[in-house]
């Protein structure tokens, strides 16, 4: 079946007012597209979940869209802090956003508890701290056959993953190399996947090389074609990170002011993510786009 | 080149060059960025070609030819002997009990090396928001040897972490052996003032300090009534090639240093 369509059309399908959402990627893949297009949409009342909320979490809570936040590490990566979560988490502030803190293995044992349709999952971590003290739905449970005391955390089920990958079909079979985060744990452990492809490649090739399919079309519901639509995070193989915009945020992010100034000009200010690149300074992408390294092919026969 | 005058090492230099000292050819050590990877990449320059290192965005046996900007950088995909998922790096790499050397950093360290990155303040309301454990819990609780690498100061080195994000030696009066965690934890801290080691019940104690400090110094800098051994060792100061090697190859952009 053919799933194509506009990042409009797939996030005004998949993403309500209160969702539970995940926008996965470690430093890598992360769509910034679909962030910016929930933005406009005026989406509010989500339960924003990843691993490692980076900038476009920062900006889904400075305009507004997120009650609550999910999370094991929350900064610009290499950079700083995140001024937009820390206005809405310290003392001082008067509109709280709601916290549900892990550690990143156990907010990934939530997700592949989801993944493998299971109620929970145990791991062997938080002896002693307090991440388990200040989080209720950390519990322990006892090894039936060994007697051992173990952490456990309950499945999380999101309503939407945005999973960004360097090639789909057009059914959603979706390819990934490079660093692989999270993504096949949450569009499994998901109720609706939304894959955003850097490429749409037909069918055939997917065939050709089915070990690179990290998540297949049968769980996806939307195919959306979005070049670019991860900058300023990389995408392997086809651009570099865009690493003076995430040291320039810094600045920007820090006063409320020049942060919803850059949100008007940048995802207000424009209709989609043709507009966002149109506004980048001219000659930023080709210096940001890759250097080819090809492997050699891998042969299938038998 | 061989005259030119090299000004002396800074505080990172130092860090990053003792910490170096710890790793032993071949070790699997689960790499941070900053210092520890500058750390990490300068014994593999040096003394340990073989230190085999993991990252948690998932590259293991990662060789970046350029300085990570952060750990999850396209450069340490290139070159790898494989990239996995995150889950796998957790449970196969991390909890299976194959990283011998972990590295942490933190906002707050107490003396039990119990380590701090959540929040300044109340959990509930905090006076700062801090990012967050990431893989540092996991990493304290599962590492079979554990470096700490900060900066000395009253406010970092504090009589009780406002919050232990990651279990040191003792936590609220229990041993790691009493709360079952599999991993050895800190053996060192790493400061840029002297050297940390811990005793046998767990307590660090000073047992290095570089040329010049006294401590009466570091313990102007630390929050608690500091342990002090018996006979002070000298901490190695790095030497111009490991500077040149620093400045010029591994940070020439001086990211960290």
């Amino acid at each position: 079946m053919n799933k194509l369509c506009s990042m409009r059309e797939a996030i005004s399908a998949s993403v309500k007012h209160g969702s539970s959402l995940v926008i996965d990627g470690f430093t890598h893949l992360i769509c910034f597209a679909a962030g910016h297009e929930i933005i406009r949409q005026g989406i509010k009342g989500l339960t924003a979940i990843r691993l490692t909320p980076d900038l476009v979490y920062d900006q889904l809570i400075e305009a507004g869209a997120v009650r609550k936040l999910v999370f094991s590490w929350a900064g610009n990566p290499g950079v700083g802090s995140l001024h937009a979560l820390r206005r809405r988490s310290e003392a001082s502030s008067s509109e709280r956003l709601e916290l549900e803190e892990y550690s990143h293995f156990g907010l990934l044992s939530r997700l592949l508890a989801a993944s493998a349709g299971l109620p929970f999952w145990p791991l062997s971590n938080y002896q002693g701290g307090d991440i388990a003290r200040v989080n209720p739905s950390i519990k322990t449970v006892r090894c039936p056959y060994t007697g051992r005391e173990l952490a456990t955390v309950p499945a999380l089920h999101p309503d939407v993953a945005i999973i960004h990958c360097q090639r789909a079909d057009a059914e959603g079979n979706a390819q990934v190399w490079g660093l692989l985060g999270s993504q096949k744990e949450v569009a499994f452990a998901a109720r609706k996947v939304v894959v955003v492809a850097e490429e749409i490649v037909p069918t055939e090739l997917i065939r050709e090389d089915p070990n690179r399919t990290l998540v297949p079309g049968i769980i996806v519901s939307h195919v959306v074609h979005e070049p670019w639509g991860c900058h300023p995070s990389f995408v392997q193989g086809f651009h570099d990170r865009d690493n003076d915009f995430y040291v320039k945020w810094e600045d920007i992010s820090r006063q409320p002011e020049t942060y919803r100034a850059w949100l008007e000009e940048f995802v207000y200010g424009v209709k989609d993510r043709q507009g966002y690149l149109s506004r980048l300074e001219t000659g930023l992408l080709d210096k940001l786009r890759a250097k080819a390294r090809v492997c050699a092919g891998v042969d299938y026969g038998y | 080149m061989a005259t030119e005058t090299l000004t002396g090492p800074t505080a990172s230099e130092r860090m990053a060059h003792r910490a170096a000292q710890e790793l032993r050819d071949g070790d699997v050590t689960f790499v941070g960025i900053g210092l520890p990877n500058l750390a990490c990449n300068l014994a593999r320059a040096t003394h340990a070609p073989r230190l085999f290192m993991i990252y948690e965005s998932g590259a293991v046996g990662a060789i970046p030819e350029r300085l990570p900007v952060s750990i999850g950088d396209p450069s340490l995909v290139t070159d790898s002997l494989a990239v996995v998922g995150q889950a796998d790096i957790f449970q196969c790499m991390l909890q299976r009990g194959l990283i011998e050397v972990g590295f942490l950093g933190g906002a707050q360290v107490d003396r039990w090396g119990n380590i701090n990155t959540t929040v300044i303040g109340d959990y509930a309301n905090p006076r700062i928001r801090l990012p967050g454990s990431g893989g540092a819990c996991e990493i304290a609780v599962h590492a079979r040897r554990l470096l700490i690498v900060m900066r000395m100061s009253k406010r970092t080195f504090v009589e009780t972490c406002d919050f232990v994000t990651s279990p040191g030696h003792r936590v609220n009066g229990r041993s790691r052996q009493e709360l079952g965690m599999p991993g050895g934890g800190p053996t060192r801290i790493i400061t840029d003032l002297g050297v940390l080691d811990f005793d046998t019940t767990g307590e660090a104690v000073l047992a290095e300090v570089y040329p010049g400090v006294t401590p009466e110094q570091v313990q102007q800098a630390c929050g608690w009534s500091l342990r002090i051994a018996p006979t002070l060792r000298a901490a190695p100061e790095p030497d111009a090639s490991v500077l040149r090697l620093l400045r010029e190859k591994l940070d020439p952009k001086r990211l960290y240093l």
